[in-house]
């Protein structure tokens, strides 16, 4: 302590009281761990030693210290890890980080054998930290046993690296050779390191062979590597495109259909990301967790339905007055988003988020150094799903065939018997109803909170307005192209300027083609 | 909170009446307290103690004081929850008798964030409301946009939140960690053997003034440490920045080969997307763990933790400090909020910010009583060395500089949204507002010097 | 149909002009020197601030009112002009601080932590006052140009103007909050000190400046009354009207609108001139695209198609504001987003057309804004 608390009897006493449960408790604590000893002994012959270099352990002679450890090492198990856990809470540091390099071998040798694959690849990435050559067997006969690829790949890749710090030349100059052959990223630091070591003047004739093995393992891993980031670079471009897309579709839509153009888009995103939260909580408070991973397709309709049901009501209350006056609505329909924006802030008052069910969560490694995480797969399924989906209601069903006519021509579709106003107050529900469904998805790649619909709006407008009014294809075609070329660019430019590029090339474009991708030609395009 | 008994007896007792019958809500608390204090007055005058029972045992006019938080836009998130704080431990010390045996009367208003507004309103607590002193401000933003202000009019402002250092003003007491406190002592933790040796440090952040200057002061302090420079990576990414599929492609490439960390300066909404893509893209917290210092208990709070298990946070006090004043400061603040009715009620949690925010409100009302006076120039000195037993442990007032010696924690991020504290400093950490490694020439000094001054 | 503009409303609004010109011109300012401070009829120098605030708001509000109420091209970036106008000032005020600074340099403050060694070349015109003033009015005017020159000349318009203006904001948000940009970042540029030599922190600076920010005011109306009462604004008119049949008609339409558009930037610029050393601050946060639609919000609310309820609105609005986050800080928003609905769905000539339906009682309504014809495919 700093400060001196002479003086203050007030504070003194109160930490006096704070300092006496400590103490207790860490007496506690030594009782137990002192206690657990005898009745958890393991059945092997050479408990004794072992006991006795659980002792050694805590020694301060730094001679007896690693000599426990190494016969730790070597005879210990898993079991002894709680053990372990005991001793490092109470040492005192030099102990500790003497104890952490045992405790994390042997629980990763354990772990090896585990029955989950993501903890053996964990445990193998885990061993290659420790850098002990006691693990390599390990991790060899863990791999011959392994049945995944991407498991056995790691557990192979992470023998080797430990091979690298070997003392044996010939086994170095394996791992090297292997390694390339691996395309293996983490091994590059290392081998770079040989190179420089092998092109310094007083390098001996090891040394030498040793760095040439490496650059051409280098060459051998930069060049694969370059194809995976570029395959992957790929992938996050779809990815945004697939996310741009889900959004702008219903906002497509409604401005081809009725010209309106809702800046209360992204808040609708919201009410369906709202809805997922409470059906989620709903899942918590009511069903057994087993379920719980259920919550995920029971919101759908929930959050598709709660957007087309807000849809409607705002149809029916707000929009319906604006009809033909285009900005208007797009000026009425913010001020419906700020009073949602606000409304959102002041029920669920904070920053939320839903737990990702657990066939979302991490990705798939679909070869060494890609991994496409599953939610953004599945996000770019859905799209594809949702754009089948609106192609089939519209081109396929009846109501398709009325929202066309009346997109074509309101006023011969009036005359026709079509009832204009149902239609767009269906449309616009199934719109708003399609938003629920993205603010659903969503859900799955950030927050629940009362901005999630501005972060995107600006973006799904671009989308809208560069895809041209009316065609389907147009917002598909614009979406990958601005989601691809903000990946692209990204990456050089940094996530600011990226977005910045975007928007100025949209401006630009939008001189060659006014009215976007697909403009609508003839007597309609100037009403 | 046990506070020093005022001195006039009397009042006290008048006070301690209604506080038995504890009142269900804040308006019927201030009804109570109207009551109290017209009792008090009479009281006074009828035992004719002349001025000195007017001053002290009647407490004379109740004591105005600001709070400068946003309750709506962006910011709301998060600076709700300091307004809710300031306003219990004004009603604390109220009940409690007052400061000087005079009533605190808060005026709370809405800067909306919106940085210019924050300057108007904090014209109008001074100017308009003649407030002694004002509770707010989160971003350094809002901060640098109200200083003027305060130092125009000579006004008061504990700031309670972590902050980029490099300001030495003689009108903010700055109640929140320097960097000194919090982002340096977590990346030597990270090099340290118990910390995990780490070698490669990816610095991420969100592009605004408190990770740019902690990231430079970060930078020339691992260079000084030998860290070569192509171990460094910087990156800044745009407020409400949601799609961190490159950066984490970018992280994943830097860390390969192990033995690197993230340090994190992102804030508020990104980080969720941040930690959700970083799990996603199969990182994990024992290959490049995230040591961030913009996520608290308040912002884990309903938010899914599972992707953010393991990884690590520097504050200066967590909710889960075991301390019995801790113990009693948080149950408080569960019972305040719900009994007020505020979002989440019982649900709610303290953190750093929250906790310097509450001791901010005692440190100004000791110097107070210190000085006897609420004039901003009295108080001011008075605050100086000033120390309290705050939720998380004795803090002191820094005896010239305006900061505040705090503790350093490093936690790690558990699944039901709290902290483990695996790391704490020895004894307090001196504020520097002029760090060491960038600024070694500069201090700040308000007693033997006029505020930043050049060291020989 | 051209709208004849000096009617008799129009000599009526001369007569407020000059009403409300001598109240706020001498009224107000002499309500603050004279009253003692205790007195009811007290301006206090907190107020007389904020009151300039809002006028210089206005003058944002009557550019926008000039291409969205008269030319019926709504744009949704007047934030940008606005900024741009206020960062050249601000630029200027920032250099004038000098030694006085936090780090004692003469370098602004954020240059210094963010280790910018010496002064970029683009700062060095605002130097100088006359640098930094018309800096603040031709800035916005050239980008407009530009801009305007882009858009107009391929003929995006409607709505597809107004998310592109706002596309333009976000962009201009994004870059002015990089710090690269040597402008300040995010906390943009603040703690100034003095201005030609006048202490801004003296309350008589900024009695001068409100009084400046009057006369500019009264300028920027007559300017505007002025374009809108010659033919060009019957065009202008026009072209909100019909487009096609103006461009039937043998007119050119784009330069028109490229002409108020450009008047308006240099509007805005102003507003941003005068607003900086009032308020001492400027960040990126005033050019996003929520200032910029909350300037479409007072022109709404005041009544489009008159330069009085730009005016109007932006006062009204903006005091509101003031009053109203004092005592329900969160209701806020929604009073603000319900004011939106409402006066865009019912009374589409704002606070102006509600006073002359009151007064007016005898003629009839007569919409100041046409319906725009049929819905666009």
């Amino acid at each position: 302590m700093v400060i001196s608390l002479a003086g203050i009897p007030r504070n003194l006493s109160v930490l006096v009281l704070f300092l006496l449960p400590a103490i207790g408790l860490g007496l506690q604590s030594t009782l137990a761990a002192g206690e657990a000893d005898p009745a958890a002994s393991p059945v092997v012959s050479s408990a004794d030693s072992i006991e006795q270099a659980l002792l050694d352990v805590k020694s301060e002679d730094e001679a007896v210290r690693s000599k426990a450890v190494a016969l730790l090492i070597e005879k210990g198990d898993a079991s002894l890890v709680p053990k372990l856990d005991a001793i490092r809470a109470e040492a005192d540091r030099a102990v500790r980080i003497a104890i952490k390099p045992v405790i994390d071998l042997l629980k990763n040798r354990a772990n090896l054998t585990s029955g989950q694959p993501d903890t053996r690849r964990s445990a193998a990435a885990d061993l290659v930290g420790t850098g002990r050559p006691e693990a390599i067997t390990w991790l060899e006969e863990a791999a011959a046993k392994e049945t995944v690829w991407w498991v056995r790949y790691t557990m192979e890749e992470a023998a080797q690296l430990i091979q690298l710090r070997s003392q044996d030349p010939a086994v170095r100059l394996e791992a090297v050779k292997k390694l390339g052959d691996h395309r293996s990223q983490n091994s590059l630091s290392l081998l770079q390191e040989f190179v420089e070591a092998g092109t310094q003047s007083g390098a001996t004739e090891e040394q030498r062979t040793l760095a040439v093995a490496a650059e051409t393992a280098i060459e051998q891993i930069n060049s694969w590597g370059w194809w995976a980031n570029a395959i992957e670079t790929l992938f996050r471009g779809i990815s945004l495109s697939s996310i741009l897309l889900i959004m702008s579709l219903g906002l497509a839509i409604v401005f081809g259909l009725m010209g309106v153009i809702n800046m209360a888009h992204g808040e609708l995103m919201m009410i369906g990301a709202y809805a997922t939260f409470i059906t989620q909580q709903a899942f918590i408070g009511w069903f057994s967790p087993d379920l719980f991973d259920w919550y995920f397709p029971v919101a759908l309709p929930v959050a598709f339905l709660s957007a087309a049901l807000f849809g409607w009501v705002l149809e029916a209350t707000v929009i319906r007055f604006l009809y033909g006056r285009l900005l208007e609505t797009l000026l009425a329909t913010w001020g419906v988003s700020l009073i949602l924006m606000q409304a959102a802030r002041v029920y669920f008052g904070d920053l939320t988020a839903v737990i990702a069910p657990q066939a979302l969560r991490g990705g798939a490694q679909v070869m060494v150094g890609v991994y496409l995480p599953y939610n953004r797969i599945f996000i770019i399924i859905l799209s594809i799903i949702c754009v089948l989906g609106i192609y089939f209601l519209l081109f396929r069903s009846n109501l398709g065939i009325r929202v066309r006519a009346v997109t074509q021509n309101r006023n011969m579709s009036a005359c026709l018997g079509i009832p204009t106003r149902k239609v767009d107050s269906y449309t616009f529900a199934f719109a708003s109803g399609l938003a629920g469904i993205a603010g659903w998805a969503l859900t799955m790649v950030g927050n629940v909170d009362p901005g999630l619909g501005q972060n995107y709006i600006v973006d799904a407008f671009m989308v809208v307005v560069t895809g041209g009014v009316g065609k389907l294809a147009g917002t598909i075609w614009a979406s990958l192209g601005i989601g691809g070329l903000n990946k692209l660019i990204e990456p050089v430019s940094g996530a600011v300027y990226g977005k910045v590029f975007i928007l100025v090339g949209v401006i630009l474009f939008l001189q060659w083609r006014p009215q976007g991708l697909f403009a609508a030609k003839g007597r309609s395009a100037d009403a | 909170m046990e506070t020093k008994v005022p001195q006039g007896s009397k009042a006290v007792k008048e006070a301690e009446v209604p506080t038995e019958a504890v009142g269900s809500s804040r308006r019927e608390f201030l009804g109570q307290s109207g009551r109290v204090a017209a009792g008090v007055g009479v009281a006074a005058l009828l035992g004719n103690l002349g001025n000195y029972a007017l001053s002290y045992a009647a407490g004379g006019p109740p004591i105005k004081i600001g709070v400068l938080h946003s309750l709506s836009g962006t910011m709301a998130i998060s600076e709700v929850s300091l307004r809710d704080v300031v306003l219990m431990a004004v009603e604390e010390i109220n009940k409690a008798g007052g400061v000087m045996g005079r009533q605190i009367e808060t005026k709370v208003v809405d800067p909306a964030s919106n940085w210019d507004l924050f300057a108007e309103k904090a014209k109008q607590l001074l100017l308009e409301d003649k407030v002694s002193v004002v509770f707010g401000c989160w971003t350094s933003v809002s901060r640098k946009s109200v200083l003027p202000v305060f130092e125009k009019n000579n006004g008061l402002l504990f700031y309670p939140v972590q902050y980029e250092g490099e300001e030495c003003s003689r009108n903010v007491f700055y109640t929140g960690a320097a960097v000194n406190q919090q982002a340096a002592p977590a990346v030597e933790y990270l090099m340290s053997p118990e910390g995990g040796a780490y070698k490669k440090f990816y610095l991420l952040g969100t592009d605004y003034v408190y990770p740019r200057t902690t990231n430079k002061i970060l930078r020339a302090m691992l260079l000084a440490k030998k860290v070569p420079a192509s171990n460094i990576e910087e990156e800044y990414t745009p407020f409400h920045h949601q799609d961190y599929q490159t950066i984490c492609g970018k992280i994943k490439r830097f860390a390969a080969g192990g033995g690197a960390a993230v340090i994190s300066t992102i804030n508020g909404d990104s980080n969720v997307p941040f930690y959700k893509e970083f799990g996603n893209q199969g990182l994990r917290a024992e290959d490049a763990p995230i040591m961030a210092f913009s996520v608290a208990e308040d912002e884990l709070r309903g938010m899914d933790t599972s992707a953010l298990v393991g990884h690590l946070a520097a504050w200066n006090y967590y909710q889960s400090v075991d301390t019995p004043q801790n113990k009693k400061f948080v149950a408080n603040f569960k019972a305040y909020c719900k009994r007020n009715n505020l979002p989440d009620g019982e649900n709610r949690v303290t953190d750093d910010p929250i906790e310097a925010a509450y001791f901010g409100v005692y440190v100004w009302k000791q110097a107070v009583e210190k000085a006897g006076s609420t004039e901003v120039d009295k108080v001011r000195k008075a605050v100086y060395g000033q120390k309290f037993l705050a939720p998380g442990g004795q803090i002191m007032m820094d005896e010239a500089n305006q900061h505040t010696h705090k503790p350093v924690l490093i936690g790690e991020i558990l699944k039901n949204g709290q902290f483990k504290v695996i790391f704490r400093s020895k004894g307090l950490v001196k504020p520097e507002p002029w760090s060491e490694y960038t600024n070694p020439d500069k201090g700040c000094d308000w007693i033997n010097h006029q505020g930043t001054y050049q060291k020989k | 149909m051209p709208e004849p503009v000096v009617t008799r409303q129009g000599s009526r609004e001369t007569v407020v002009f000059y009403v409300v010109g001598v109240l706020f011109l001498i009224v107000v300012p002499l309500l603050n020197v004279v009253p003692d401070e205790e007195s009811w009829m007290h301006i206090s120098d907190f107020r007389l601030n904020q009151f300039g605030k809002f006028l210089a708001f206005a003058i944002l509000a009557l550019g926008l009112d000039l291409i969205w109420g008269y030319c019926g091209v709504l744009s949704m970036g007047q934030g940008v002009f606005f900024g741009l106008g206020a960062y050249c000032m601000g630029m200027y005020l920032a250099l004038q601080i000098g030694k006085e600074s936090v780090y004692g340099s003469e370098l602004p403050d954020f240059m210094v932590w963010t280790q910018v060694k010496e002064l970029p070349l683009f700062w060095y015109p605002f130097k100088s006052f006359l640098g930094g003033f018309f800096g603040a009015i031709l800035v916005p005017v050239l980008f407009a140009t530009i801009f305007g020159f882009l858009a107009f000349r391929s003929r995006i318009k409607g709505v597809y103007f107004a998310i592109i203006t706002q596309a333009l904001a976000f962009a201009a948000w994004l870059v002015f909050n990089r710090n690269e940009t040597r402008l300040g970042g995010t906390n943009g540029l603040t703690d100034f000190k003095q201005l030609l030599g006048f202490r801004l922190s003296d309350p008589s600076t900024q009695r001068g400046l409100y009084i400046l920010t009057v006369l500019a005011l009264a300028a920027s109306y007559l300017l505007c009354r002025w374009i809108v009462a010659s033919r060009a604004g019957n065009v202008l008119i026009a072209i909100r009207d019909s487009e096609s049949r103006v461009t039937f008609s043998g007119y050119t339409p784009w330069m028109y609108k490229l002409f108020v558009f450009v008047v308006a930037a240099g509007l805005a610029g102003l507003a941003g001139m005068l607003y900086v050393p009032q308020v001492g601050i400027i960040t990126p946060a005033q050019i996003g695209v929520l200032p910029s639609l909350e300037v479409v919000i007072w022109v709404a609310v005041g009544g489009r198609g008159t330069l009085i309820g730009a005016i109007l609105g932006a006062v009204a609005v903006n005091y509101g504001r003031s009053v109203l986050t004092n005592y329900f800080p969160e209701a806020w928003p929604f009073i603000l987003g319900g004011l939106f609905v409402v006066v865009v769905t019912m009374f589409p000539d704002g606070l102006v057309g509600m006073i002359r339906k009151l007064t007016d009682r005898k003629q009839t309504h007569r919409p100041l804004i046409k319906v725009e014809g049929g819905t666009t495919a």
